[in-house]
């Protein structure tokens, strides 16, 4: 316990922000750990923009403090805290060249002119863009512009890095080999990052542990893994990944009621009676080997089929169930096993581990 | 408890040296806008309400005004002339705007240029001008048929050419901002062409017509150099001031007048404001621009019409052109140059134009500097958002206020014994602050602008890598916006050139401008003189404006090479 408290490097205590009536944070309170690299999830509007900023010091927070590194940075102006921070839109100078916009920060801490310059090659080497060092900003891609502006927010080598929806404006093949380069620079040079993003699939890849967030208040915070195959709340489950939700009353300690099915799960001490969601991921439905005996079996059939590359997306009408409809991801060998097809009637199984109750 | 205790105080950030700095720097330039324009506006809105001796006395100078039918009459006489002209240029301007954005007529590059000369010349060089065509011994006085030129149908002619480019410039940017896609859409439709100007065309430049009328109307309603060279015994308020306070030193009654004067400039100037602001929200950043097709009725009608635009506007320059270049009108034809020879008489000579330089070459160094850092400040500032919100405010002032106003209530102001500011009256020094204060919005504005397109982010990273404000002033937002700062040097240095207003009342024997030369030739009758030193002012305004093409090209080559791709 007490090692832990050692390694938390950023506090967050109580934090609320009011713009006007409207409030933005709502008491967030967190800790992150040192070399860290924490993602800040959540739709737009959620508040992970605005509690990045309030940690920058860029919009302050209206209550509550924030400590780094064992030092309250509550009331400090952006200028005396000790971070570096790469926005959505690159804000390279451009009228500096590559070279330049990296030294500024160490042209401001008075460093020498030799070491600036090793410095500055280093960076650029270490993001790959040490041949374009006499170029201007607007004469590099996107990607490559945010290279650059990643090597000036570590020139000085800051004990925090924080990350503004940094791939949001690149296009998908540059974003998908950035997020690597990223997250293998952050470990390269361990430093305590944090990201905001609205990309579930950036968070889950990049991120030591996720923050999601929704409505000015943080909603879970865990490992990506944690996250994706246990999300505490309907939202989180929502938010990140598909998930089906079927409207179900608990009738028992370890029994809900679907429509007329009775399926057999967890139901985390909800009292009986209750009205709640029962949820299942769509890779989790099971169409392999069913047979009557078997736990949790519905009749379904197949309402249509959605190719999606490596696997088909399949929309099952629910004969039991009458209205409702389930998402179910089956592999090619098993559309090909069943040969199934628009119309087909088969049997499925939930398996009970995978349901949840919210 | 201790996250009780921290949940009911609220945060009040600390202030970095930077922030400090930039709000002593910000309050200093608040400081002297209160002084040059909110401290003489107050003086003279008081000295509106005294009497000869200086006593409190009421609205009792108002009740004098409004029951005086001579003081009367010419504030109807410039609400009549402000309402004519707006109406004449408003309908020339959106033809020729039309011409030149929505059709493909041959030659606009040629009547871009010739639609922007008015601006180089002091008002007064269109009242000179109208006096050789259409004065007693005018070429084209038949033309008039009986009417004398010296009156309401001067006013309004020369009012119309000088406020002419204002005009153009509004409706052009307001015809540009439209979305091709509406067009498309109406064409679709089957929609007639008639019927797609009134659909389409005359909304989406509503706003910009609508800003261009108050624009033209508040410059008209408040010029003092047209009625004064051509006006004749036709009095308008702003002939009226300077009678007053001048003619009859009645200072009270020409503060009054002045308070009158503002009055419908600070109404179109607000209403001005609240229409901006809406067209801003009508504008959507996914706009197609509309390029126009080929149409060769249309294109040949417009050529017909602007040439005669351009044709009238050549004429107007051109007479007072060769009116400077005669020996004696009409008699002497023969060519010289003895007109130019202003040292002859009282109340001007060289030494004015010189002066004009000066004050010109002050104002737009020193006010471009000012301005811009100003601006910078108030934009780009962190907290203290009331001071900057103030800041923003009082730089809006000066649009609204005329410069015969602006200049009478520095008499009040700055003249007072008891200022210890009185010294800078009758130098040098005070006509560079008022002409400054004079032309401070506008420049205010292209500042902000400017400054807005840059990313705001920037001060954010230079925060975070420690950069000194004036350092990243200096090495990236002064770089940046080089073409804005050029842009309001320019626009700067031509108007203390041309400008008349504010000025007549401040001048001194040894701080005459060139401007005011043209009023006082004008005044002892050398009508010749009085053309060619309009016409000196005109050289040096196109020179400065033709360096400033090739000087700024070259300029922004140089230092702005980032720009290319």
């Amino acid at each position: 316990m007490s090692n832990k408290i050692d390694q938390t490097y950023l506090k967050v205590r109580g934090l609320t922000k009011n713009f006007g009536k409207f409030t933005a944070l709502k008491d967030i309170s967190l800790d992150i750990i040192e070399n860290e690299f924490v993602c800040f999830l959540g739709p737009s509007g959620c508040g992970k923009t605005t509690l990045l900023r309030a940690i920058a010091g860029l919009d302050i927070q209206t209550y509550g403090t924030i400590s780094q590194g064992g030092k309250d940075i509550s009331s400090l102006p952006p200028s005396e805290r000790d971070f570096g921070i790469v926005f959505q839109s690159y804000a390279l100078f451009p009228n500096l060249t590559i070279a330049k916009n990296v030294s500024v920060g160490l042209e401001n801490l008075g460093a020498k002119s030799l070491h600036i310059k090793n410095r500055v090659d280093e960076l650029l080497g270490l993001v790959g863009l040490m041949d374009q060092s006499d170029k201007f900003p607007s004469q590099l891609s996107g990607g490559q512009q945010q290279r650059v502006a990643l090597a000036r927010a570590m020139a000085t080598s800051p004990g925090l890095l924080l990350l503004d929806e940094p791939l949001s404006a690149l296009d998908a093949k540059v974003r998908s080999h950035l997020r690597h380069e990223i997250k293998e620079l952050q470990r390269k040079l361990a430093v305590t990052t944090i990201m905001v993003t609205h990309d579930q699939e950036e968070a889950l890849t990049m991120a030591d542990r996720i923050v999601v967030m929704d409505n000015g208040v943080i909603e879970q915070v865990g490992t990506p893994e944690e996250i994706y195959s246990s999300p505490k709340t309907k939202f989180v489950a929502d938010f990140v990944g598909t998930t089906n939700f079927l409207p179900s009353i608990i009738t028992s300690k370890d029994r809900v009621k679907v429509g007329d099915v009775v399926l057999a799960c967890r139901t985390e001490g909800l009292p009986i009676g209750s009205s709640t969601m029962a949820s299942i991921r769509p890779e989790d439905v099971n169409a392999r080997n069913v047979s009557d005996g078997d736990q949790n079996v519905l009749q379904v059939e197949v309402l249509s089929l959605e190719f999606l590359g490596s696997f088909y997306r399949v929309k099952l009408g629910l004969f039991d169930l009458k209205t409702d409809i389930l998402l179910a991801d089956f592999s090619k060998s098993i559309i090909r096993l069943l040969d199934l097809e628009v119309g087909s009637k088969l049997k499925v199984s939930l398996p009970q581990q995978f349901i949840k109750i919210y | 408890m201790t996250l009780n205790i921290e949940n009911t105080s609220v945060v009040k950030q600390k202030s970095s040296r930077d922030d400090k700095t930039m709000r002593v720097c910000m309050c200093l330039i608040g400081l002297f806008l209160a002084v040059a324009i909110v401290l003489p506006l107050y003086s003279m809105l008081s000295k509106s309400l005294e009497n000869k001796a200086g006593d409190f006395v009421g609205l009792s100078n108002y009740q004098d005004y409004f029951s005086t039918p001579a003081l009367f009459q010419s504030a109807f006489n410039s609400f009549l002339i402000s309402v004519i002209g707006t109406f004449i240029v408003l309908t020339i301007a959106f033809a020729y705007a039309y011409a030149l954005t929505r059709t493909k007529m041959p030659f606009k590059w040629f009547f871009k240029i010739v639609a922007i000369v008015p601006l180089l010349t002091p008002s007064m060089l269109s009242g000179i001008s109208l006096v050789y065509w259409f004065g007693n011994q005018g070429v084209a006085k038949s033309f008039l048929m009986g009417e004398p030129i010296f009156g309401p149908i001067g006013i309004v002619l020369g009012s119309v050419y000088w406020v002419f480019p204002h005009a153009l410039m509004i409706i052009i940017t307001a015809l540009s901002i439209t979305d091709a896609r509406l067009y498309e859409a109406a064409t679709a439709l089957r929609t007639s062409k008639l019927k797609t100007f009134f659909m389409v065309t005359i909304p989406s430049c509503k706003f910009g017509l609508i800003s261009a009328g108050f624009v033209v109307f508040t410059l008209i309603f408040t010029d003092f150099g047209v009625p004064k060279v051509i006006g004749g015994s036709y009095n308008v308020l702003a002939t009226d001031i300077y009678k007053q306070v001048i003619g009859q030193q009645n200072f009270q009654m020409g503060a009054v007048v002045a308070v009158v004067l503002l009055t419908p400039a600070i109404i179109a100037f607000s209403v001005d404001r609240f229409v901006q602001r809406k067209q801003v929200a009508l504008l959507s950043s996914s706009a197609v621009p509309f390029a126009p097709k080929n149409n060769n009725a249309l294109d040949y009608t417009m050529l017909v019409f602007c040439s005669f635009v351009a044709f009238l506007i050549i004429c107007m320059i051109g007479m007072a052109q060769y009116a400077s270049l005669i020996t004696f009108w009409p008699y002497n034809l023969s060519f010289t140059l003895e007109n130019f020879n202003f040292d002859l008489v009282e109340g001007g000579g060289w030494g004015s134009y010189f002066n004009s330089i000066k004050l010109s070459v002050y104002t737009a160094l020193i006010g471009s500097i000012v301005i811009f850092f100003g601006a910078y400040l108030v934009e780009k500032g962190r907290g203290f958002q009331f001071g900057r919100n103030t800041f923003h405010a009082i730089a809006m002032v000066p649009l609204a206020v005329p410069g015969m106003a602006l200049g009478l209530a520095y008499i009040f102001f700055f003249n007072n014994p008891n200022n210890p500011l009185n010294f800078v009256y009758g130098t040098m020094g005070i006509l560079v602050i008022s002409t400054i204060t004079h032309f401070y919005t506008v420049s205010h504005l292209t500042a902000t602008t400017a400054l807005k397109q840059m990313d705001p982010e920037f001060e954010s990273v230079s925060a975070s890598l420690k950069t000194p404000f004036f350092r990243s002033f200096q090495k990236i937002t002064l770089p940046i916006c080089i073409p804005a700062i050029l842009d309001i040097s320019v626009y700067l240095f031509l108007n203390a050139m041309t400008t008349v207003s504010a000025v007549i009342f401040l001048y001194s024997a040894n701080t005459r401008l060139a401007s005011i030369a043209v009023l006082n030739m004008d005044d002892q009758g050398e009508l010749a003189m009085a053309a060619a030193m309009a016409m000196m002012i005109a050289y040096t305004c196109g020179a400065v404006r033709l360096l400033y093409a090739i000087g700024s090209k070259s300029l922004i080559i140089r230092t702005q090479k980032w720009r290319d791709k």
